[in-house]
C-alpha cells in the first residue's frame, strides 16, 4: 500500500524542528551538561560548566537560541520505500521549512550562497540534505543543526590497513587536540571508520546524533569509544580550552565495511550544543 | 584574578591585565566578524579610513542571532577568533587594545599583542543566550548589508572575560592545558 505524505507536512515539521533544535538539547545531552560539572576539577572549568547550564535554562525561559551559530541545517530523510509524496518537489519542501524555521525562530542567518563570493541567501537556505530510502511508509526527519566552529576542526584521514585500531586512535586524538579551544569544548566527537572517502565523513557526522549515553554494541567499538573519550579527557584543554578534565561529554563511533586497500576515518567534532531533533511522520 | 574594567580601555589598564585574569567589562565594545575584517582590511589597502576608530577600543568577534522585539539583540556568544588572525595585526597596530572571541591566535597575532601592550580575551564559547543579558544595546555603525556581520557598537554591562593573551604574551590555553594534562 502506497501512502500519501504531503510535502506542506515535511515543511511544517522541518519548520518547527529547526527551531525546537536550536531552543533544546536533546534529554540526553541536557542531562549529561547538568551534571558533567561535577567531574571537573578545575575551578574554572567548572565555573564555564556552570554557566553553561544555566545558558541552558535562559534559553528556555527567555526564549533565545541557545547559541548564536544557529547553524547551517543538517537534514537526515529516512523515506519509506512505500511514501508517495504530494505537492512541492521534496527538496524544495525542506528548504521551505528551514526558510520559515529560521525567520519565525529568530535564528541565525549563516548561510552564504557562493562558497568564494559568499553572499548571505539570507533564509539560511540550502540545507544539506542526506536522503536514505529505507522499507516501509513513513518518513524519519533528523534536523541537526551543525555550527561551524567546530565542523571547521573536523577532518578526514585516510589510514592504511596497517595503521589499525592504533592508528584510528591517533587520528583522534590528533583532531581533538588540534581543535583545542576552537571547537567550544566540552566537544562531542563523531567517529565514522571504513567505507569510503565520503562514507566515513557522513558516518560521523550521523554518529553526532546517536544518543551519547548509549555505547556501540560492537563490543571493541565499545571499548574503543571509552579508551577514546578517557584519553581526550587527560588531554587537558578543559572547558573551553581553559584547562581541566572534561574535554568531551561522549566519542561515538560507528563502522561500515572497506575496501582491502583502505581505512578511512573521519571525525565529526561538535561543542557541547550538539543540537538535533528527530521526528517520524 | 577578578577585575572590572571600563571599554575603552586606557594603555594602562591593558598593560595591567594577567593572563588567567576573569575580568567584567562595561562601556562600549565593537562587533567584527570575518566580512567585515576583509572589508576594513581591503579599506585600509586602498589607503582608506575605517568606520571604526581603532584607538583603545575592543572587538569582539561576534555576530549575533536576530534581537526579539523589545530585546537589545539576541544569543551573542564568541566566534573563533583565528580567522581573523589575517587582519588582526594591522588593526593592532592602529591602537586597537583588545580583541575578544574564542580559541588560538597565530605567533602573529601574538607579537603584535605585544608590541601594542593589547589584550586577546576569550568569551565562554556557547554561552551566546547569558552573554546576551550583558548587552544592553546594540546599534548597527556599519556595513549594515553584511547582516550578522555588520559593524555594531555594542554598550555592555559586567561582560564576563577571561584573559588569555596578556600584554607580555603569556598564554592561557598553553599553560591552562600543560596544568591538567595527564600522560
Amino acid at each position: 500500500m502506497i501512502r500519501k505524505i504531503s510535502a506542506d507536512e515535511i515543511t511544517k515539521n522541518v519548520k518547527e524542528m529547526c527551531i525546537e533544535a536550536n531552543y533544546t538539547l536533546s534529554s540526553d545531552m541536557d542531562e549529561t551538561m547538568r551534571n558533567i560539572g561535577k567531574k571537573e576539577s578545575s575551578p574554572l572549568g567548572k565555573q564555564i560548566l556552570a554557566q553553561l547550564t544555566e545558558n541552558l535554562d535562559i534559553a528556555q525561559n527567555d526564549n533565545i537560541p541557545i547559541c548564536q551559530d544557529t547553524g547551517m541545517a543538517i537534514i537526515f530523510l529516512k523515506i519509506g520505500q512505500d511514501v508517495h509524496i504530494e505537492g512541492a518537489g521534496i527538496e524544495d519542501a525542506v528548504n521551505e521549512g528551514v526558510r520559515q524555521g529560521y525567520k519565525e525562530g529568530y535564528l541565525r542567518k549563516s548561510v552564504v550562497g557562493d562558497p568564494i563570493y559568499r553572499e548571505n541567501t539570507k533564509d539560511n537556505t540550502p540545507a544539506v540534505i542526506h536522503y536514505e530510502i529505507v522499507p516501509g511508509d513513513k518518513i524519519e526527519i533528523t534536523v541537526a543543526p551543525k555550527g561551524f566552529g567546530s565542523e571547521n576542526m573536523s577532518r578526514v584521514f585516510m589510514l592504511k590497513p596497517s595503521d589499525g585500531i592504533e592508528g584510528v586512535k591517533e587520528a583522534v586524538l590528533t583532531a581533538v587536540k588540534d581543535a583545542g579551544p576552537n571547537a567550544c569544548p566540552p566537544m562531542v566527537v563523531g567517529v565514522g571508520i571504513g567505507g569510503s572517502f565520503e562514507k566515513c565523513a557522513l558516518m560521523a557526522k550521523k554518529a553526532l546524533t546517536r544518543n551519547i549515553k548509549t555505547r556501540s554494541e560492537i563490543p571493541y567499538v565499545r571499548e574503543l569509544e571509552n579508551e577514546l573519550l578517557e584519553k581526550i579527557n587527560n588531554s587537558g584543554i578543559g572547558p573551553g580550552g581553559l584547562g581541566g578534565n572534561i574535554t568531551a561529554l561522549a566519542v561515538n563511533v560507528d563502522t561500515y565495511p572497506t575496501h582491502i586497500a583502505g581505512l578511512p576515518v573521519g571525525i565529526n567534532i561538535c561543542c557541547h550544543v550538539n543540537r538535533h531533533s528527530v521526528r517520524t511522520i | 584574578m577578578d577585575k572590572y574594567i571600563k571599554a575603552p580601555i586606557s594603555n594602562e589598564e591593558a598593560k595591567s591585565l594577567r593572563s588567567g585574569d576573569y575580568v567584567y567589562i562595561t562601556g562600549k565594545i565593537y562587533t567584527a566578524r570575518d566580512a567585515a575584517h576583509k572589508r576594513m582590511y581591503e579599506a585600509l589597502e586602498r589607503g582608506e579610513s575605517l568606520p571604526i576608530d581603532m584607538k583603545n577600543n575592543i572587538i569582539y568577534y561576534m555576530g549575533p542571532s536576530p534581537a526579539r522585539e523589545g530585546r537589545a539583540i539576541g544569543s551573542a556568544g564568541p566566534t573563533t577568533s583565528s580567522r581573523m588572525d589575517k587582519y588582526a595585526p594591522s588593526l593592532l597596530d592602529l591602537g586597537l587594545k583588545g580583541m575578544i572571541g574564542k580559541g588560538k591566535r597565530l605567533n602573529t597575532v601574538k607579537e603584535a599583542i605585544v608590541r601594542n601592550g593589547a589584550v586577546y580575551f576569550a568569551a565562554v564559547g556557547g554561552a551566546g543566550a547569558l552573554l546576551s543579558k550583558c548587552i544592553i544595546k546594540s546599534t548597527v555603525i556599519a556595513y549594515e548589508d553584511l547582516g550578522t556581520e555588520a559593524i555594531r557598537e555594542l554598550e555592555v554591562v559586567d561582560f564576563p572575560v577571561i584573559v588569555v593573551i596578556d600584554s607580555e604574551g603569556n598564554n592561557l590555553y598553553e599553560t591552562a592545558i600543560e596544568k591538567y594534562k595527564v600522560e
